[in-house]
């Protein structure tokens, strides 16, 4: 899929990889919320998010802190 | 349609008695070389596949061209040198949902239109291995192996077609589950690749549906414009129906797409006692109340215009001697223990919505829990690995708005076929026994 066009940089989570260990979501609060289950919560409340520029930093605080890898950034 | 000397009408797919391989040719013909996939170039049956404009008939309903080019394409993006260059080809017969048989019959009766499937859709995509999978201790296994032995002996396939037999799970037959199986002895769903792109131990992995592939056999054979003849023009051709619950003679029917649901219920006898809705599609389909339903036409818009969904082309007929909320609850409580769990959401959420339904059923249930579950079927949609939660979660809430009147029925401890329950297991959706077969390698088939 070579496609070209600029699409902001989005937040992808893996579910397979997720553990519901929860630090994304104490590493970035405002961005990532939990769900009744302990299991991360995306603004869309998908597997992917757009992200602004005001939550870039917040996005990576949480991709850096998950320890399964289970969140990436994609640009 | 073929008209039979008696003057009935008989389907394409020969369904209606099980024929060996000179049978099976003195109806269909010989198999016809196809031509080969060049570099990027698929054989030339695509063309006529498109033309035709079939459509994959597992549940997904996408256009069987594109995925053919897929895989050529992901193939031919690896370069000569890459070990993973050469596609796949897996031919889906797990038939996981459990009111489903239409599969069934296609691989008892017509073993060879679908094994001749699978030798043009390799040859069109350059596959260098090809399987057929259907579920472990499945009773087709000895007609497919007697099928395959007659072929054999014949010197028809030139790709050797192998049997595999992944675990009887209602997921691992999803096909990235599939290819994982075939490729790396694990059955379970996988994320985020498709199997088009890296599929069985890393190849370009067609996956096809059993039906799919019976059609494209005789696309090679007659042509698209053929095949296009009959059916709906956004969706061409005949499809496999099974036909359950309330009505006088359950099974699989093939009628061209299009056709009503009243016809295809009148064609199994008609309805058996008053129908007050229908399951569309399968366990991960959608309910719809029977009103204006036998109407609706049979293909994949229509059917989701009337507000239920095709998928794996399977009618229930829900009777009104039988309770609908019972039938979700046992039905969730099942397709929760069917989970991989793998994604947290599904693993947890799956059973949380299967209590949910249960104390409803139950008449246990107030319209607090009403709304937690409403939230909860919501939480679990989009955001698995794969689709089973979304559509455990779409079974759940069309049945709570088709049946509405019902559900209020029961939050006052009240149920309105409590006094004249049906005790016919064949008016109620079957549930088999919770499984326990791992999803891992435990038992692979194959090297």
């Amino acid at each position: 899929m070579s496609d070209k066009k600029k699409t902001p940089p989005t937040l992808v989570l893996n579910p397979i990889m997720c553990d519901g260990r929860g630090m994304c979501h104490d590493a970035a609060p405002d961005l990532i919320d939990l769900d009744e289950w302990g299991y991360p919560l995306l603004p869309s409340h998908g597997l992917r998010a757009e992200l602004s520029r005001a939550q870039m930093k917040a996005a990576e605080d949480a991709t850096h802190a998950c320890p399964v890898l289970a969140l990436h950034i994609e640009r | 349609m073929k008209v039979r000397d008696d003057g009935a009408m008989t389907g394409r797919l020969g369904i209606e008695k099980r024929s060996t391989l000179p049978e099976h040719e003195a109806v269909y013909g010989r198999l016809p070389d196809v031509g080969k996939r060049h570099g990027r170039n698929p054989g030339v049956l695509v063309d006529e596949v498109e033309k035709a404009g079939l459509r994959g008939r597992g549940g997904g309903w996408f256009p069987t061209h594109l995925k053919l080019r897929a895989v050529v394409n992901s193939s031919a993006d690896r370069g000569r040198l890459a070990r993973t260059r050469h596609p796949v080809v897996i031919a889906n017969g797990m038939e996981g949902e459990p009111a489903s048989s239409k599969d069934a019959v296609l691989l008892a009766h017509s073993p060879h239109l679908v094994l001749d499937g699978i030798t043009v859709a390799a040859r069109t995509i350059g596959a260098t291995d090809a399987f057929i999978a259907v579920h472990r201790d499945s009773r087709l296994v000895p007609g497919l192996e007697a099928a395959l032995a007659e072929r054999d002996a014949a010197g028809i396939d030139p790709l050797t077609i192998r049997l595999v037999m992944p675990p009887a799970r209602y997921v691992s037959s999803e096909e990235s589950a599939l290819s994982h199986w075939v490729g790396d002895g694990v059955a379970t769903p996988v994320f985020p690749d498709r199997p088009f792109q890296r599929g069985a131990a890393g190849r370009p992995t067609l996956v096809q549906n059993v039906e799919t592939l019976a059609h494209l056999a005789l696309i090679a054979r007659y042509g698209g414009a053929w095949f296009a003849s009959t059916g709906t023009s956004n969706a061409p051709g005949t499809t496999l129906v099974t036909v359950g619950g309330a009505v006088h003679q359950s099974g699989v029917v093939e009628v061209p797409t299009g056709t009503t649901v009243d016809e295809i219920q009148r064609l199994c006898g008609g309805p058996a006692e008053g129908i007050r809705g229908y399951l569309t599609g399968g366990y991960g389909g959608g309910w719809v109340t029977a009103d204006g339903f036998a109407d609706v036409a049979w293909d994949p818009e229509s059917v989701r215009a009337g507000g239920g969904v095709i998928g794996a082309s399977l009618l229930w007929a829900l009777g009104e001697s039988v309770c609908p909320i019972d039938e979700m609850s046992r039905v969730s409580a099942w397709m929760a223990g069917e989970s991989a769990g793998q994604c947290g959401p599904c693993m947890f959420g799956l059973p949380s919505i299967a209590e949910d339904v249960r104390a409803l059923a139950l008449r246990q249930a107030y319209g607090g829990d009403m709304r937690r579950l409403a939230n909860r079927l919501s939480l679990v949609t989009n955001r698995g690995g794969c689709k089973h939660p979304d559509g455990v979660s779409r079974f759940v809430s069309t049945g709570l708005q088709a049946f509405a009147s019902e559900v209020d029925a029961h939050l006052t401890g009240a149920c309105s076929v409590a006094s004249q329950r049906s005790t016919d297991p064949a008016r109620q959706l079957p549930v088999p026994p919770a499984r326990l077969a791992l999803l891992d390698s435990s038992g692979r088939d194959f090297t």
